[in-house]
């Protein structure tokens, strides 16, 4: 497709405070196709819940984009006055956050905000925009909906009030939706109901998803491709198998180690020494590189572009042709670390 | 120490929990009940569990919210009373004793808490914070020993000595975390109870944190109860599991056993839910329904609304835990009559023998 339907070119999102500039998303270009799935995963702090906020218009002062453009369908709408953005968030945005009480307000019914969402953007009648509301609320699971619609949100479980807010953001058809950590604050058994149906739902009508989480797990059940944020930064991003199971920056090959999973029976978990940085000092070049196993001179120097290796891009010097080993040593030294640490391990 | 309590120290488990239950009054004040002529309401959030946990191992406890994991963790170290059962800690009963008469209980047991931010005062500092058990419990007086236990424990917990100085707001998440836990292990305990001590920290800092658990479990020869809602961290740190269910322990079973061969519905519906970051496509059966408000439970199985295997039974009778061989024990109808078809298992390799 020529145009992507979301292309974020350069980001910059800053805030101004007292002891100076923070720069909490720094210089990232990314896009997300058609009816795609974008995972964008990181650590606290990695920046992640900025972008998503700075697509979507909704950064709170005083952070702001200081750079950088985002387009929809090859529109700017980074640039544009708030009354426009507002038609845009909706018709052509929706949003899920992350707890659902916040972002349904208290005292309407659960059926006046749906059908005033739709009336807001769409020119149904109110009795049309009442059987839409209905319909909406069938389609994501909710029993009884001529009886639920009624409701007030503290009268629907956390489950269902997400299902609700999936409905709201679901009601006119927007082209693409940003997920802020939408299954974070349920339970398991109700996170997967929830993944299932985001899913579900997200194919049915064809909606792109940008899909913000610290949940690798989420974003392997869900996504078609994945950003992986450190410091500000994309560190890697390519399509979501590779990204799991055959990690290249060397940051997401140890986050994927250090996640404990049923059936792999390490006796210690892989760990990445340190934190990530604070805003305040995140290191010259690569952020990475003070915890990175494998860094050299560049590494602490020059900032790394995204490097295509294969079907990703990294954004590592290892994969660089001039300074790096060369791709297939970078990833088979990448690939070893784990073996490594369970020698290690062995050895204790 | 007399030979007989040599005897008890060695053969009685270090925690064992007989019939434990623990119900809160719930009910509207008296002159609305008056008034408005509503009835009194008690909520079950344990009722009736029964565990062992050996001296050294990790108990496992995992479920969703409002299930009562919680509650379990405050009954152990006497945060609350229990409405019934008992708690013996080595064969002593510590259920209900008195303030003076739990003090050197206290010192055995320790809590680490979930949210690194709330559970340490922010006006203290560090070196305060971590040698308050020591002063407590009058472990050492000459001050110049007090720095040197507190720098030694700082050590232990991969801080820097010199980090006793400043206060928790200079530190991260995963770092306050460290601090808990020498603080927990100033007062030399045996027994920590853990209350989902990595829920609220990132994954790569859960790692430090739960290696650091494991470490220091071989090092001191620590037991542990580990609360989590995460079952991929329950099965990395734990060697035996309990699944709590809206205040009952539905299964219980060495850690393997249950990842494999999960025997009650609703451990097959957690197992269910764990996203599958190996890809390896397996089909995850539909889940249905949620958990019931605990103040009114369905009768017979609580579970029984939400269980594809529920019968007649199940609707009425409650299941009392069942005892099979491979050391599980399972409260379910479906599994004591053999009518509960062999469910999905999970692919887990042989564990490895234990290191050390």
């Amino acid at each position: 497709m020529a145009t992507p339907l979301l292309e974020v070119r350069n980001l910059v999102v800053q805030f101004p405070t007292r002891r100076g500039t923070l720069t909490a998303v720094d210089d990232i270009s990314f896009h997300i196709d058609e009816g795609e799935v974008l995972g964008v995963v990181g650590e606290s702090g990695a920046g992640k819940s900025m972008t998503g906020a700075a697509v979507i218009g909704l950064l709170e002062p005083p952070g702001r984009i200081a750079g950088g453009q985002v387009l929809l369908q090859g529109r700017r709408i980074d640039n544009l006055p708030y009354e426009q953005m507002r038609r845009i968030r909706g018709k052509e945005i929706g949003a899920i956050f992350q707890d659902p009480l916040t972002s349904l307000n208290p005292l309407y019914s659960v059926g006046r905000q749906l059908v005033e969402t739709i009336q807001t953007h769409t020119d149904m009648s109110p009795t049309q925009a009442r059987a839409r509301t209905i319909e909406l609320l069938t389609e994501v699971g909710i029993p009884a909906p001529e009886r639920r619609v009624d409701q007030y949100p503290h009268q629907f479980s956390g489950g269902m009030r997400q299902r609700v807010v999936i409905a709201l953001a679901l009601c006119v058809n927007p082209r693409l939706i940003i997920a802020d950590e939408p299954t974070t604050a349920l339970d398991v058994s109700i996170q997967a109901q929830i993944i299932a149906l985001l899913k579900r739902l997200c194919r049915e009508h064809g909606t792109a998803v940008m899909l913000v989480t610290h949940d690798m797990g989420v974003i392997a059940e869900t996504a078609d491709r994945v950003a992986v944020m450190y410091a500000g930064r994309i560190a890697e991003i390519g399509p979501v198998r590779e990204v799991i199971k055959n990690a290249k920056h060397p940051y997401t090959h140890g986050l994927m180690g250090s996640i404990p999973a049923v059936g792999h029976d390490a006796e210690r978990l892989e760990q990445i020494p340190g934190s990530m940085p604070r805003l305040t000092d995140i290191p010259q070049g690569c952020a990475f590189n003070p915890r990175c196993p494998h860094v050299f001179d560049r590494c602490r120097q020059d900032r790394p572009d995204l490097i295509p290796v294969e079907d990703s891009r990294v954004s590592c010097w290892l994969y660089d042709r001039a300074s790096g080993p060369g791709i297939e040593v970078a990833k088979a030294r990448v690939a070893s670390t784990h073996a490594d640490d369970l020698q290690e391990a062995a050895d204790v | 120490m007399s030979e007989a309590a040599v005897v008890s120290r060695f053969d009685a488990p270090m925690l064992r929990a007989q019939g434990l239950k623990r119900y809160f009054d719930v009910s509207a004040p008296w002159l609305n009940r008056i008034i408005e002529g509503q009835p009194r309401q008690i909520l079950k959030a344990v009722d009736g569990i029964d565990f062992e946990i050996p001296r050294g191992e990790t108990f496992g406890l995992v479920g969703e919210s409002g299930c009562g994991k919680s509650t379990v963790a405050r009954l152990i170290v006497g945060l609350h009373a229990p409405s019934a059962g008992s708690i013996e800690l080595e064969g002593r009963d510590i259920a209900g004793l008195s303030r003076t008469q739990m003090a050197p209980i206290r010192q055995r047991l320790q809590m680490i808490f979930q949210d690194p931010y709330a559970s340490l005062n922010p006006r203290w500092r560090v070196r305060d914070i971590v040698a308050e058990p020591i002063r407590a419990f009058k472990l050492l007086d000459d001050p110049a020993a007090i720095e040197r236990r507190v720098g030694a424990l700082l050590e232990q917990v991969k801080l820097n000595p010199k980090d006793g100085e400043k206060y928790p707001h200079e530190f991260s998440g995963g770092q306050r975390q460290r601090i808990s836990i020498a603080r927990a292990l100033a007062s030399e305990p045996e027994f920590l109870v853990c209350d989902e001590p990595t829920s609220a920290l990132d994954v790569s800092v859960q790692a430090q944190i739960l290696n650091l658990m494991k470490d220091l479990q071989r090092q001191l020869g620590l037991t542990y109860l580990f609360i989590s809602h995460n079952l991929a961290v329950v099965y990395h740190i734990s060697d035996r599991v309990g699944v709590m269910y809206l205040g009952k322990l539905v299964e219980q079973a060495p850690a393997k056993t249950l990842f494999t061969t999960p025997r009650h519905p609703y451990t097959r519906l957690l197992l269910d839910t764990i996203p599958d970051l190996d890809m390896t496509g397996r089909a995850r059966g539909p889940v249905a329904g949620e958990v019931p408000n605990p103040i009114t439970p369905p009768p017979g199985c609580t579970f029984h609304p939400r269980c594809p295997f529920a019968t007649d039974r199940c609707r009425a009778e409650i299941p009392r835990p069942l005892p099979l061989d491979d050391g599980a024990v399972v409260a379910c109808h479906g599994v004591e009559e053999g009518r509960i078809p062999a469910g999905p298992s999970l692919a887990v390799p042989e564990k490895p023998e234990r290191l050390g």
